[in-house]
Formats: structure tokens, sequence, C-alpha cells
């Protein structure tokens, strides 16, 4: 028999680790949780809330409203992107010079940092300067997305569309172009239409990647602070404060440091519980494929 | 005519001619195995023949239609690839239901036919089963499916559809699918470039080479009457001896031996006279002329005498019983002998 040899040295190798992840993650998030339950008026004196804040941000009609405005814009994004994305990559150029073009086109609006994409937007929609405020105030159609909270919404969506559609399309793209030739010959030969070919093979190829798109459109949409804060800050009143606009306005404006802190931890969980859903619902139909 | 014709096909991509000027016709109800090393053309021309590609020139034609502008779909025609082909989503029933469903067959009529092809190819137990999780080998077999599903094709086309396939499977669905065809009586045009799987197969064997028809004929005349010499090297284990010669008369010179011939070749004025001799027709005993073995290789029921005749290298099969002399001599058979100019064959005079 062999003496087991006991050193707990290599222990000290797994410290850089940990350190980096309680410094990047572990730390922070204690803070909130920290602050979400209890109560505080600065100079580091602390008293205990409990469950308090959770409650004041469950029974508030202005989280449930952030909340409603942010699932509805997530939707209605989705609804939108994902299936101009998908088109969008179904017509583009499969080889020659098309493709760079093409490619370079689409990943333009990812390289511009999102408070550019918002300044553009809102330059774009000022009816006193804006091209596309003034042209249509031109052509009689009245919007002004400072007054108008459907314009508003428009703008918003209509730029987080320009903005994200492309991630949708590079995705699905690369999907697309993994098809061996052969299925689409298969398919012509056994006479298939143009929607069975997208229904029999573009589709259940493009699965994965349109999952991972719609997994990231979701948590982005739902994340979304940047952009809307730059061309509406959460207006005209409160018809495009999202969940983080209003989160901020709460720990930075007000200073209300517990019920935001709440917030952040409510926010957070929401977001991992769809992330889980969305996970278990791709490994299980993976699973169930094969 | 009833069948399948090819005029004068040529497919040139770019500056390469892929297939160059070939004239084929395959009978109604025969099966034509296009035979050649891989890049010979023989694929292409496949997809020519089902409309996937379109010829730079020359004319296809289906039963004395001229079909060459049809789009694939209008040509009625089933082709099997070299790998599988499924449609993942779909139960293995329903891929072998979906070209009948394409053209709105009613569904008692899928129903049957594609049972039948469930039986044929094994997978009745699996027909409800998603094709995703299958086998290459099962994948495989429904593609081949696939393409015997529709009764009323004009051509069933096969690319090489058994590479993927077990050795032992291999068998099996190849003489599935020859009596499939004999059940059947499609027209089957065959792509491989396995001797063995063609010359099993077909009633007929189209040796392609460099994008050109070399020849065209049933196993035995391939084997014995090479017209290219390419034929000669492709077909058979090992291929024919070909060495270069020089003949006067009915006489040809290969080095310093002078060997008989049946007859006087028709010779022109051609560069290059080569002699062409299948293994088989090398005879060795202790008479004839001088030879240096080198190697014998024990195959089984036969031997491969490697050796050196007159600088060249000679392969010569004997039975596994004989013996190898220790002052070895060849005589060659004349009915074996094969005069090529120009690497083709040149007929004999009387």
């Amino acid at each position: 028999m062999m003496e087991k040899t006991w050193n707990n040295r290599a222990w000290f190798m797994v410290i850089p680790v940990l350190l980096l992840v309680a410094f990047s993650a572990v730390i922070p998030l204690m803070t909130v949780v920290n602050y979400s339950v209890q109560d505080t008026f600065g100079n580091n004196e602390f008293f205990w809330a409990g469950t308090d804040w959770f409650t004041e941000i469950l029974s508030s009609d202005r989280f449930w409203n952030a909340l409603a405005r942010n699932l509805i814009f997530s939707m209605i994004i989705l609804a939108i992107e994902v299936p101009l994305g998908i088109l969008i990559a179904l017509n583009m150029p499969k080889k020659g010079l098309g493709v760079p073009v093409c490619l370079v086109l689409m990943a333009l609006p990812l390289l511009i940092p999102w408070n550019v994409v918002g300044t553009i937007w809102q330059v774009f929609g000022r009816v006193d300067i804006g091209l596309l405020g003034y042209t249509l105030n031109a052509m009689g159609i009245d919007y002004n997305l400072t007054q108008d909270p459907v314009d508003a919404w428009i703008t918003v969506i209509a730029m987080d569309v320009w903005h994200w559609t492309s991630l949708v399309v590079l995705l699905c793209y690369a999907g697309l172009v993994s098809i061996p030739d052969a299925y689409y010959q298969a398919a012509k030969i056994d006479g298939a239409s143009r929607l069975s070919v997208f229904r029999y093979i573009q589709l259940p190829k493009m699965k994965r990647v349109l999952l991972i798109a719609v997994l990231l459109r979701f948590m982005d949409s739902f994340m979304i602070y940047t952009e809307p804060f730059v061309v509406t800050g959460g207006g005209p009143g409160n018809s495009t404060t999202f969940l983080s606009i209003d989160l901020v306005k709460m720990a930075v404006g007000q200073f209300d440091l517990g019920p935001a802190a709440a917030m952040s931890i409510i926010y957070f969980l929401i977001i991992l519980l769809m992330s889980w859903v969305f996970y278990t619902v791709m490994t299980v139909s993976d699973a169930k494929s094969q | 005519m009833s069948g399948l014709a090819l005029n004068s096909v040529t497919k040139q991509f770019g500056p390469f001619t892929a297939v160059d000027e070939v004239q084929l016709s395959v009978p109604h109800g025969t099966f034509v195995c296009l035979l050649g090393p891989s890049g010979c053309g023989k694929t292409t021309l496949l997809n020519i023949i089902s409309g996937l590609l379109h010829p730079s020139d020359g004319r296809i034609e289906f039963d004395g239609v001229d079909v060459t502008n049809l789009p694939t779909q209008a040509r009625n025609i089933a082709q099997v690839f070299q790998f599988p082909v499924v449609y993942d989503t779909m139960s293995v029933y329903d891929n072998l239901a979906f070209p009948l469903r394409n053209r709105h067959v009613p569904e008692d009529q899928v129903k049957q036919r594609v049972n039948e092809i469930l039986d044929m190819i094994d997978l009745q137990p699996m027909a409800r089963k998603q094709a995703q999780g299958l086998t290459a080998d099962q994948k495989q077999k429904i593609s081949l499916g696939r393409g015997l599903v529709r009764s009323d094709v004009n051509a069933i086309l096969f690319d090489e559809p058994l590479t993927v396939i077990d050795p032992h499977v291999k068998w099996v669905l190849r003489s599935q699918l020859k009596r499939l065809h004999r059940q059947s009586g499609f027209t089957m045009v065959y792509v491989t470039h396995d001797q063995t799987e063609a010359l099993t197969f077909a009633d007929k064997v189209v040796v392609m080479y460099d994008g050109q028809i070399v020849q065209i004929g049933t196993p035995a005349e391939l084997f014995e009457r090479p017209s290219h010499t390419f034929v000669g090297y492709f077909i058979g284990s090992p291929g024919m001896n070909v060495m270069p010669a020089k003949v006067s008369g009915a006489t040809a010179i290969v080095g310093d031996q002078i060997i008989a011939l049946s007859g006087a070749p028709k010779l022109g004025n051609q560069a290059k006279i080569e002699l062409g001799i299948r293994p088989e027709f090398v005879r060795l005993g202790r008479e004839g002329m001088p030879v240096a073995v080198s190697k014998v290789e024990d195959i089984g029921r036969q031997k491969i005498v490697r050796a050196r005749f007159c600088d060249q290298p000679l392969s010569i099969v004997i039975s596994e019983n004989a013996e190898v002399p220790t002052d070895p001599k060849i005589t060659f058979d004349p009915a074996g002998i094969g005069i090529f100019a120009d690497s083709w064959r040149v007929g004999l005079e009387g």
C-alpha cells in the first residue's frame, strides 16, 4: 500500500482565481445585498431593514410599470429583429465580392459605441434640425419624440432595430453558410418548394444560433439603458423609462440606496431566471432531438 | 429513342474543361456505371443529367425530348448523393414521403410506397424515429430510399452512395439495389471509382478519364479488349502491363525481344506505340523470354509475380500452386496482346 501524501500547498494556486472572482463579482454583489436589507443615512451608519425595501419595490406601481414597459419593449424587439434578421441573412450573397461588402455593412452598426448610437438618433429625430424629424414634419406627419410617447417608442425601437438586427443577421448567416450544397441539391431533386427548403433545411440548421441570438437580444434589450437614456431620457413623462433607467434615477438621482439595491437584486434575479429558462429550453430541445 | 441520351455535352469551369464532348445513350431500364478516378468529371456529368448543372454546350434528351434547359424539378429524376442528406426534423417515414408529398401524391399511395421502401432498406422499426439521431449508415439508407421512393422517375442517379457505408452493409445494399433494379426496371446511372462495384453491378460500364469517355462496354469487354491504356490500367487488379514497343508487320519489338502478334496492327503515323498485356495473359515457365523476378505476393487464390522485363516493370498472375522456376522465362499469349497508338487501341489486320 502506498501512503497517501497530504500536501495542501496546492490550495495556494487557486488563490488568484478566488481573489479575482471575489473582487469582480462576489464582493460587489454582496455590497448590493448589504444595502438592500439595511437603511443608511450616510456616515457608515446602518440600520436593519429586513425585507422592507423588497416589499416597497414589489408593491410600487413605478416598478411594475417599468417592468411591463421593459417586457413589452423586449417582445417588440424580438418580434421585429429575429424575423428581419433571418430575412436579411437568407438574402445575403453566399459567395463572390458581395460577401465581404455585406458583412462589413452588417458589422458597422455593431461597432458604434452605444451612446454615440443614441446621439445619432437623438439628432436624427429632432424636429428642428434632424433629418428624420424634419422630413416627417415637412411631409405633414406630426412627429415629435420629446412630446408624443408613441413617437418616442417608435424612435427607440427603430434605433434598436438599426443597431442590433445585424447581430441576428450575422449569427443566422453563419448558420446558413454551414449548410452543405448537397442539401439544396437534394431539395431540388425532391421537388421541395422555397418554403419547404426554409422550413426543413435552413430553419433546423439555424436553430442553435437562432436560440443564441434570441437569448442575447432578450438579455440586451431587457438591460437597455444607454441609447434610450440619450435619446429620450426616459420621457416624455415616464413613457420610455425602462428598468435600468428607473434604477439609475432611484440610485443616483434620488440616492435611495436601499430600494435601489433591492430593485437591483430583483432585476438581477429576473434576468437570471429568464436566462435559465432559455438555457433549459435549449438543452432540453437539443437532448430530445439526439 | 427511349431512354436517356447525351449529345456532345461539354462543361467548362472557367478555363478548366470538366466534361469534354460526351456522347452517351442509356436505353430505358439499363443499369449504367460511370467509372473513373476522382476528378475525371463523372459527378459533373451526373449533375448535368439531373439539371443541377447546366452544360456549356450540348443536348440532353429524355425519351427523345430535349430537357437541356429544364430545371431539376421538371426533369423528374431522382438522385442520391455521396454524403447522406436527411431532413433532420422529420421522422424517417416523413423523409421518405417528402418527395411524394411535394408532388401531391395521394396519402394512401404515399403510405403504401413508403412502407415498401422501408422494408427494402430495413428501416421499418425506425419509421417513427426522428432522422437526426441515426447513424451515417442509416441516414444514407434514408437518402437511398428517398431516391427510390418515386415510381415514375425517368432515371435514378447515384453519386458514389456507398462511400460512407460499412463494408459488410455495402454488400447487402449492393445486392438489394441490384434486385431492385431487376424488379422495378428503372434506368439507373451509378457513379463510382470502385471497379468491383461497377463490374458487379452494371449492364454497361462507362469508363471516364479526363472529362472524356474512353470506353463503353460490358465488364468482360473492358477486361479483354480495353480500348485505351487507361482502361487497361484502371480495370483489373493488378492493371494491364503497358510497355513501349516498336511494330513491324505482325511482330512487336520490346527492348531486344521480338513478340509475335496475331495480326499486323493498322498503324498510321502515331508518335507513341505501346504494347499492353494483362498479367493474366503472361505465361511464366522455363521457355521464352528472360525475366527478372523481384517479388511474389500471395493474395490467396492467386499469386502476383512482380518482375522486370526488358527494364520495364511487369506483373504476372499465376495460380496459387504454381512455383516460380529458378531461371524464369515468359511467353505472351498473342490473343491477350493489345497494341496502343497514342494510348488508343489499334485494330489488327487478318
